[in-house]
């Protein structure tokens, strides 16, 4: 197996990649801004549906029941995409996927007789996660990104930094200097229109031109065996509408039962993604129809660590994850460091739970901890993923997982715990530690604040202070108290 | 290679499904059973009236910048003549099974659609097609590709799509227009409002790489 994740495994842990983030104050400010837009718009269109909830509910019972019937669906996918002219191919790994990809795309350039292969690409997270442009590069393939965002982060040979809007963390003058760079253009304005015209113009011609388009789905549809692809820019219908061959990358976990459960996601998606009552455009289509769009269309059914989110219920709803980027736009933790401080192109809340998962719990592994488990993730969610708890249920993975090591059973916090639970069992020794405790922080203590703690200690007080123990204990009060009146009454608070 | 992926990956999901001690009681009925409770209490029906209906409509729409031409089926030619001059434009494009009569007769240059190759088919800036169903709730048309409704490409390279509807075709909610969708395995589109982007700095801008203009002639 080779489970790939954008390039999580090589890339630090989050608070090492947020400590420098927070520094860069241009970056932040463009986060915070386009976060408070998408929150702010998101809010006003949720609030005039007066059955969010029963969506919710609902979205999340279609999801539970798929994925606890995710055979059924899949075959039943696979056999209608066939029937109406699709071609339909699994991939195991990232590597799998690009191989088939590739292999696809050499034969439809030998037919369209094109000696240097290109592919335009409508905006697929899935196809980031298996590095795909990487692989399609290595092997002389061009792809071109046609979603404005993803056109951005491809021309600054940069990373995406939210799963719906993967260039928020650059504001226009920014985009305008990498136009000017990449377009071979000398004049260019700096409004947002003038930026969108030219990202039309520079598009039109690969639109017309190139033969092979890439897409991701939001939704696959067992019943008909459809593919939905939700958009706003119209980059989207070119690349599904105008090539000879299509090749449509699926997660698993993306097959919805039936066309009518679009009633229900098509009202959740764009609300909470982008704010809209409706995005611009869906395109939703059915294997191959004469005279219409491409004449060749395949399907890759990708795993890449899916399946092993399967045996779990808490690990199993993150593939509810319908990717809005809600999560993300709450956070109080992305919306200070952005999303490259997660290492991974699934950043936020949602990234913290599906990155290290689809990762085997290898890497992205100090995304769990990068949250304060205020729930707000959770509140907004679509799909109802409990957020908050899965991160918890992962830290005890990772703890667990680490206890099973010999230098994870001798690591410093493990024999800290063992020693603390060692002490809440025995009283006498638990006060005996409290004093001396108390004798010894005196060298550490600072405006009644505990700071810079040595050894075991010192991981804690790196990122906070830790309140200075006070000079009695509770215990030590209500002994003191109480040996007076020897009626086991309180002092305080007894009416 | 394909084939044992297959494989891999449906009985891994069956093995690890089996693996979960919570699952074998949510699963001991079939798909079709379970599928059948689950609970939708969210709207599916209409709750306001014909009218209220279609005032949504009309405000969504408006919303979107798009214009709305209110005539009879009589009037259509001139209605649609009128958007095109209005829009400085002569070359109008229709797919092979738009009606005759909807065809203004001066100053158009009418291009059908018979399967025409790219250059032709992208030279005209104006489209003029009918839907299946628009959605008041979101200001939403839905075309479902056909002779009439012309296929996929007619309506995305034109800059500005004139699409006919009839008031009846304008339903409350998303539920009641997928009802009214009936060749489902033909390539659909929903569009609400014209092509747009928030990418940058999240302000909506109008118009990358589809239409930029719809005007909705209402019968």
């Amino acid at each position: 197996m080779s489970v790939r994740v954008g390039h999580t495994a090589e890339k630090p842990a989050f608070p090492i990649l947020a400590h420098e983030l927070l520094q860069d104050d241009q970056t932040r400010r463009n986060v915070r801004h386009a976060t408070d837009v998408i929150r702010n718009k998101r809010a006003l269109r949720v609030a005039e549906m007066p059955d969010w909830q029963d969506l919710r509910t609902t979205a999340h019972a279609i999801k539970t029941h798929t994925l606890l019937h995710l055979p059924h669906y899949l075959e039943e996918f696979e056999r209608n995409c066939i029937r109406a002219g699709g071609q339909v191919h699994w991939a195991r790994d990232a590597d799998e996927a690009n191989t088939i990809a590739i292999r696809l795309i050499r034969h439809a350039a030998e037919r369209l007789a094109v000696e240097h292969p290109e592919v335009i690409k409508v905006k697929t997270m899935t196809s980031d996660e298996i590095g795909m442009n990487r692989a399609l590069e290595q092997q002389g393939i061009t792809p071109w990104e046609t979603d404005l965002a993803d056109m951005i982060v491809q021309m600054g040979k940069d990373e995406p930094s939210h799963i719906v809007v993967p260039a928020l963390h650059k504001n226009r003058h920014q985009v305008r200097e990498l136009f000017l760079q990449n377009m071979g253009l000398t004049e260019l304005g700096t409004e947002a229109e003038d930026l969108t015209g030219a990202a039309r113009h520079y598009l039109r011609k690969k639109f017309l031109e190139v033969g092979i388009g890439i897409s991701g789905a939001n939704f696959a549809i067992a019943e008909t065996g459809s593919v939905c692809v939700v958009e706003s820019e119209g980059n989207g219908r070119m690349c599904v509408t105008m090539p000879k061959t299509l090749i449509t990358l699926i997660g698993i976990e993306k097959v919805i039962p039936k066309f009518d459960d679009l009633e229900v996601f098509l009202q959740l998606l764009p609300r909470s993604a982008t704010g809209e009552r409706m995005n611009p455009y869906n395109s939703i289509w059915t294997g191959v129809t004469p005279a219409d769009g491409p004449q060749e269309f395949h399907v890759i059914l990708l795993d890449n660590g899916r399946t092993r989110m399967m045996a779990n219920v808490r690990e199993r709803e993150t593939l509810n994850c319908i990717r809005c980027g809600a999560c993300l736009n709450q956070c109080p933790v992305y919306r200070e460091t952005g999303g490259h401080a997660y290492g991974s192109i699934y950043s936020g809340p949602i990234g913290a739970i599906l990155s290290p998962q689809l990762n085997g719990m290898k890497y992205s592994r100090s995304l769990p901890y990068a949250s304060s488990l205020c729930g707000a993730c959770y509140e907004v969610c679509p799909v109802k993923i409990n957020i908050p708890e899965t991160l918890i249920h992962l830290r005890g993975k990772i703890v667990a997982q680490d206890q099973n090591t010999l230098s994870g059973k001798l690591s410093q916090e493990s024999m800290g715990m063992k020693m603390a639970a060692h002490l809440f069992e025995h009283p006498k020794q638990y006060e005996a530690a409290q004093r001396l405790a108390r004798t010894g922080q005196g060298l550490f203590e600072k405006d009644g604040k505990l700071v810079n703690l040595p050894g075991m200690a010192a991981g804690w007080t790196q990122y906070r202070d830790l309140r200075a123990l006070p000079k009695q204990s509770f215990r030590e009060w209500w002994k003191r108290s109480h040996t007076d009146r020897g009626d086991g009454s309180s002092g305080v608070g007894d009416e | 290679m394909s084939n044992d992926a297959r494989f891999t990956v449906l009985d891994t999901i069956r093995r690890q499904l089996a693996a979960d001690p919570d699952v074998e009681t949510l699963i001991d009925d079939s798909p079709e059973e379970a599928y059948a409770r689950i609970p939708r209490n969210y709207q599916r029906t209409s709750k306001l009236n014909r009218e209220e209906t279609l005032e949504l409509f009309y405000d969504r729409l408006r919303d979107y910048d798009s214009e709305l031409v209110f005539t009879d089926e009589a009037g259509i030619a001139k209605a649609v003549a009128h958007a095109m001059r209005e829009a400085n434009e002569t070359l109008l494009l229709v797919p092979a099974g738009v009606p005759q009569e909807w065809l203004p007769q001066n100053d158009v240059e009418v291009r059908r659609d018979f399967d025409l190759p790219l250059q032709p088919l992208e030279e005209p800036r104006v489209v003029l097609t009918p839907c299946t169903v628009a959605i008041a709730m979101s200001g939403t048309i839905i075309l479902e590709h056909s002779d009439e409704q012309g296929r996929r490409a007619a309506t995305l390279l034109p800059d500005h799509h004139i699409c006919v509807l009839w008031r009846d075709q304008v339903v409350e909610t998303i539920a009641e227009a997928l009802q009214r969708i009936t060749h489902r395995t033909s390539p659909i589109t929903t569009i609400a409002g014209p092509s747009a982007t928030s990418d940058i700095e999240m302000t909506r801008i109008r118009g990358v790489h589809g239409p930029r203009r719809l005007t909705a002639i209402i019968l």
